[in-house]
């Protein structure tokens, strides 16, 4: 029974990890229509900084705040520089690019920091919670994990449902052209998208980070299973990322815990496989219309 | 994403091609092509040491995998990250039948199209319904999933020491490693050939045409997702092969082979040779087989520290992928007919040149 | 307008780009096709020898997932070359080592060993890392008759009849468990004991050697985890070992797997006594993994203090004095060597388990050189191997093990105690905690043959390492 109690627990506290880097990637698709391979490894990047930071003894909460706006810079410069050329040619093409991206950042993070060994800190104790007389595996650093992607969903939820600006930012990446003739600044508002997506990524970086081996690829399966989760929610869905990151994680969590670890990513396919022969949109999107 | 020329004919294309009277029939132009090609590379092969043969294999065993993804991607729009998976299939599939039974080694490659080729029949049929991101995602959690399942079942798929392959002896005094070479060599140039037919049959233009408009495809009496699915089985089937050459390449089959790394540097090469083509794949071969040489020589030129310069190549190897994809989105291949089409429409008594470049490419 | 600024932009971006692609394409075809075998003047027609040099070859990691740790041991093996060249070499020939990267993967190993061996024509395969990747150039190897020896990896595959150019080096994983089986069997009789392994050849021959000597009714759970989708903590399998009660864990786990496997039974309050192999217990390496432990920072004393806490007590094994015995003759050889001859390699990762191994096996070879003189041929050396292999002088508490039919290295360890009263050990990373010894040190083989107290002596370091310049 307890046994069971753990997995899910720990289900819970990857889904809500998986959640936050599927956040960031559902940015970029509403606003570019891309899928940002790199999104994983920008954080991966970000989070060295913070790292670095650390060791020269700059206080825990100053470098989380210093690295979430470097990663919103990051995600602008990225989007200007790289995707913005892209615009308008084969959907191949971003894909590659941003392949390209993560293949760099990667490179640049173990020559800066080489292979050597080093953890990273949690925010908060990594003591599970004391219930009645056991402690859970869900720890003061969870709570505030599974706190932070909350308001992180609702924050971009506020923003794409409740605010002009999230009006104009869903415009811009629907009808492009419409929009610039009303008047609406899409370039602008495609670079806001990536920002907003660089800080989400910056953010699950630094939650990652504590819990896995901390190394220049340290964020890669984390990108696989937050694409799963995120394509399983429907790529466009900030509630989406959130429930199909809670999918996944409980998902893999059970498989890895009954069947075996190594047949965990087994588990997540036939997961993505199931939902997209249901919903081939992701749980949450909206069915397309046809254009005839 | 339409690569350039390959909806007129050769005539239009290269007018030498009329003028040489070579045959306009696609397969005989392409068997000729072919005959060529290994007359080429047997040139090529017996005047190089076995290293060198070696690595002539390789690039001709990545080339069988490309095309298949070049067909998929570039012709039929469909985008894979998961053609590591295909690989390991067909690889483990011959080595399986290597260790336990004495077949003839044709079947046992023919074993390994077929098994790739109904992975691809299981992943491709969810995939008709799939846009390409989704899609994306898909095959990339097929990468990841696939090997650990050789781990789990360590008993049957040899766990880490793997699976060994048996080559078939060379005759006479060739060198095994020519000899390998040459089956590998042999393998390619049949799938190309293959391959260059069916995209200039009435497959090709279907696929085609289910890749740029699925609607105007289906009202013209096309049915998309049968096109689409024989495409993913077409592909997979052509990684499968390339897989089981890889084994015997490396001479053992196990998991440690077929890295996600490998889904994603097919990828790339696929794109840096030139999406959509045939020949552009050998490009991309190259690139494939020399990169793990490039960080050697790279570490030598620079003697930095070993962690530093370890990472360079693959730094440059990103870069290049973003640049080409920035700058020149057609990859070599698309580049090297661009520039010759240039070149042939600046011939004396064309006309203006200018006029044919304004072509959209 | 900005539209045809792009096109323009697009059309020359398309020369320039393919135009440097294609040049770079046909440089490297030339030069990949024009290079001729290295036509050094051989001895004798000896492949990778002149009268004075010897080229040597090997693959290891040095990027990749697998890489953190192991990059250090080819870097830290060149040191040795270093010092043994700057005093004339071996007989007169210098030793040059080539290590290339094939980043964990098979079929880069086969493509970079094959060029080691068909084109740059190196005498001998040595310090190669890795099973899978060891496995697939074995058989090509030894086809070729060129040694491949003293392999980094503990797999029992090494001494086979079918492959007598192949060695290992370190103990075979079996060894280690039996040793550290028979250990838990004797102080913890009647304890509920629980395996954690990494589900491949290494976790699979540690637990063959486990079970060899812990009888199956104290195991009361076995879980592993498949090192290539290690993403997170291994919680599941913990909590699964709390839940049958295991008060004794024995652990075989690469060091990330074994912070993911402490981290989350620390987080539930689940303190059972560790058992781990040297594989994952390195302090230097393993410490810094649990930096996470602190929290918010708090700087590389605290990170340190938290690691020590969670690692006191841990049981593991050494098959040499371990870098926190300051006052071992042989630890301050290394350290000297490493500081004059690797001193970038020292700056970063002072003297840790991996760079101790890397000289270790190293220093192993030149002796191996040594013992065949100066008519070396590759017959020559392995012969030398087999009959004097026994007389190496190694920083191993044991003597090797090689003969005409044992291609395996040490079989040998003591089990040792972290303690953090002991003295610790000093790296540029901080100050992690040592260990001192619980039992003498013991002998054993990977078959069924009991574990025996080694009653030999343990060699000193030769006065000419000991007064390097």
């Amino acid at each position: 029974m307890s046994l069971f109690v753990n997995v899910t627990l720990n289900g819970i506290a990857n889904g809500m990890i998986f959640a936050a880097l599927a956040l960031a990637l559902v940015l970029v698709f509403r606003a570019t229509r891309i899928v940002n391979f790199a999104q994983g490894a920008m954080g991966m990047m970000t989070t060295f900084i913070a790292s670095s930071l650390l060791g020269r003894g700059v206080g825990y909460w100053w470098a989380f705040l210093a690295v979430l706006v470097i990663g919103f810079v990051l995600g602008a410069l990225v989007e200007r520089v790289l995707i913005r050329p892209l615009q308008g040619k084969s959907e191949l093409n971003p894909v590659i690019v941003t392949i390209g991206l993560l293949v760099v950042l990667e490179g640049i993070a173990g020559t800066i920091y080489g292979n050597s060994s080093r953890g990273f800190p949690a925010a908060y104790s990594q003591s599970g919670l004391t219930l009645g007389h056991t402690k859970i595996a869900f720890s003061h650093f969870d709570v505030f994990i599974l706190v932070a992607v909350l308001v992180l969903m609702t924050a971009t939820l506020v923003l794409f449902r409740a605010t002009s600006l999230g009006l104009r930012m869903r415009a811009s990446a629907f009808a492009g052209e419409i929009s610039r003739l009303l008047g609406v600044r899409v370039g602008l508002l495609l670079t806001l998208g990536w920002a907003l997506a660089g800080v989400a990524g910056s953010l699950s970086g630094l939650l990652v980070a504590p819990t896995s081996s901390f190394g220049p690829y340290y964020m890669d399966l984390v990108l696989v299973y937050a694409f799963t989760a995120a394509v399983i929610g429907g790529l466009e869905s900030p509630v989406g990322a959130l429930i199909g990151g809670l999918i996944t994680g409980l998902s893999i969590s059970y498989v890895g815990g009954y069947l075996g670890s190594g047949l965990q990513p087994l588990g997540a396919l036939v997961l993505l496989m199931v939902a997209l022969m249901a919903r081939p949109e992701g749980i949450f999107a909206r069915p397309p219309a046809r254009r005839v | 994403m339409s690569p350039p020329g390959t909806s007129r004919s050769w005539g239009d294309r290269a007018p030498w091609v009329r003028g040489l009277r070579l045959p306009t029939q696609p397969l005989v132009r392409h068997l000729l092509l072919a005959l060529c090609g290994a007359g080429l590379l047997y040139a090529i092969t017996s005047s190089l040491s076995p290293y060198n043969d070696f690595e002539v294999g390789e690039i001709a065993l990545y080339v069988i995998a490309l095309a298949g993804l070049s067909l998929l991607t570039g012709s039929n729009g469909q985008i894979s990250l998961g053609h590591g998976a295909f690989m390991a299939v067909g690889a483990y599939s011959a080595a399986l039948l290597m260790t336990h039974t004495h077949l003839n080694f044709l079947i046992e490659l023919v074993a390994a199209i077929g098994a790739a080729g109904l992975l691809g029949l299981v992943i491709g049929i969810p995939a008709t319904r799939l846009k390409g991101p989704y899609l994306a995602g898909l095959t990339l959690l097929l990468a990841l999933a696939l090997p650990p399942i050789a781990d789990k079942w360590s008993s049957t798929f040899g766990g880490d020491q793997g699976l060994t392959t048996t080559t078939p002896s060379a005759p006479g005094t060739i060198n095994p490693e020519e000899w390998l070479a040459w089956i590998q060599i042999i393998g390619a140039l049949i799938t190309l050939v293959l391959l260059a037919n069916l995209l200039r049959s009435r497959f090709g233009r279907s696929f085609r045409a289910v890749r740029d408009d699925e609607i105007a495809a289906s009202l013209a009496g096309i049915h998309v997702a049968r096109t689409k699915v024989i495409a993913f089985v077409i592909s997979a089937a052509c990684a499968g092969l390339a897989g089981a050459f890889l084994g015997l390449s490396t001479g053992v089959v196990n998991t440690g082979e077929f890295p996600l790394t490998l889904s994603i540097q097919l990828l790339a090469a696929m794109v840096l040779g030139g999406t959509g083509t045939l020949m552009g794949m050998w490009w991309g071969a190259i690139l494939l087989v020399y990169l793990p040489q490039w960080s050697t020589s790279l570490s030598g030129d620079f003697s930095l520290g070993s962690g530093a310069s370890a990472y360079l190549a693959t730094i440059i190897f990103g870069v290049v992928l973003i640049v080409v994809m920035i700058a020149a989105p057609t990859g070599i291949q698309g580049g090297l007919r661009w520039a010759w089409r240039r070149l042939w429409s600046l011939r004396p008594g064309t006309g203006d040149g200018m006029s044919k470049i304004s072509r959209p490419a | 307008m900005r539209h045809s600024n792009h096109t323009s932009l697009a059309r020359y971006g398309r020369v320039l780009v393919t135009g440097a692609l294609g040049v770079t394409l046909g440089a490297t075809l030339l030069a990949a096709c024009s290079s001729s075998p290295k036509a050094a003047p051989a001895q004798g027609n000896v492949p990778g020898v002149t009268s004075t040099s010897i080229n040597i070859g090997a693959t290891v990691p040095l990027t990749g997932p697998a890489a953190p740790g192991y990059d250090e041991i080819a870097p830290a093996m060149d040191a040795v070359f270093g010092w043994v060249n700057a005093h004339g070499g071996v007989h007169g020939r210098k030793i040059h080592y080539t290590y290339l990267d094939d980043g964990y993967n098979p079929a880069n190993t086969a493509t970079l060993t094959r060029k080691l061996v068909l084109q740059d024509n190196v005498f001998a395969d040595v310090g190669s890392l890795g099973t899978p990747t060891q496995t697939a150039v074995q058989g090509f190897l030894n086809s070729q008759k060129v040694p491949q020896l003293f392999i980094e990896s503990g797999c029992n595959c090494w001494s086979d009849s079918r492959y007598p150019y192949s060695s290992g080096w370190q103990p075979p994983y079996t060894i280690e468990g039996k040793i550290l089986g028979s250990y838990i069997k004797a102080n913890f009789a009647g304890k509920k004991i629980g395996y954690l392994y990494q589900g491949d050849e290494f976790g699979n021959d540690f637990v063959k050697g486990l079970d060899m000597e812990i009888p199956s009714s104290s195991v009361v759970s076995r879980q592993n985890y498949d090192a290539a989708t290690l993403a997170g903590p291994l919680s599941n399998q913990m909590a699964a070992l709390k839940a049958a009660g295991a008060q004794v864990i024995a652990m075989a786990t690469i060091p990330a797997a074994t912070a993911l496997a402490m981290l989350p039974a620390a987080a539930i309050g689940y303190l059972p006594q560790y058992v781990i192999s040297n594989v994952g217990a390195d302090t230097p390496t393993v410490g810094p993994l649990l930096a996470s432990f602190t929290q918010k920072g708090g700087g590389s004393a605290a990170q340190a203090k938290a690691a020590t806490g969670l690692l006191n007590g841990v049981i593991t094994d050494a098959y040499f004095a371990p870098e926190a015995n300051v006052s071992n003759p042989w630890v301050q050889v290394e350290k000297k060597l490493l500081q004059d001859y690797a001193p970038a390699l020292y700056a970063k990762s002072g003297l840790d388990g991996n760079t101790q191994y890397g000289i270790a096996l190293a220093y192993t070879f030149v002796e191996a050189l040594r013992a065949t003189g100066k008519n070396l041929t590759r017959p020559r050396l392995l012969a030398a191997i087999a009959t004097a292999g026994k007389n190496f002088v190694t920083p191993g508490f044991v003597p090797l093990s090689y003969s005409s039919t044992v291609h395996f290295g040490f079989e040998g360890s003591q089990v040792i105690k972290l303690s953090s009263t002991a003295p610790p050990a000093v790296t540029p990373s901080g100050s992690w905690i040592g260990s001192t010894p619980v039992t003498p040190v013991e002998v054993t083989d990977v078959g069924s043959g009991p574990v025996t107290r080694y009653k030999g002596t343990t060699s000193s370091p030769p006065k000419s390492l000991v007064s390097t310049s």
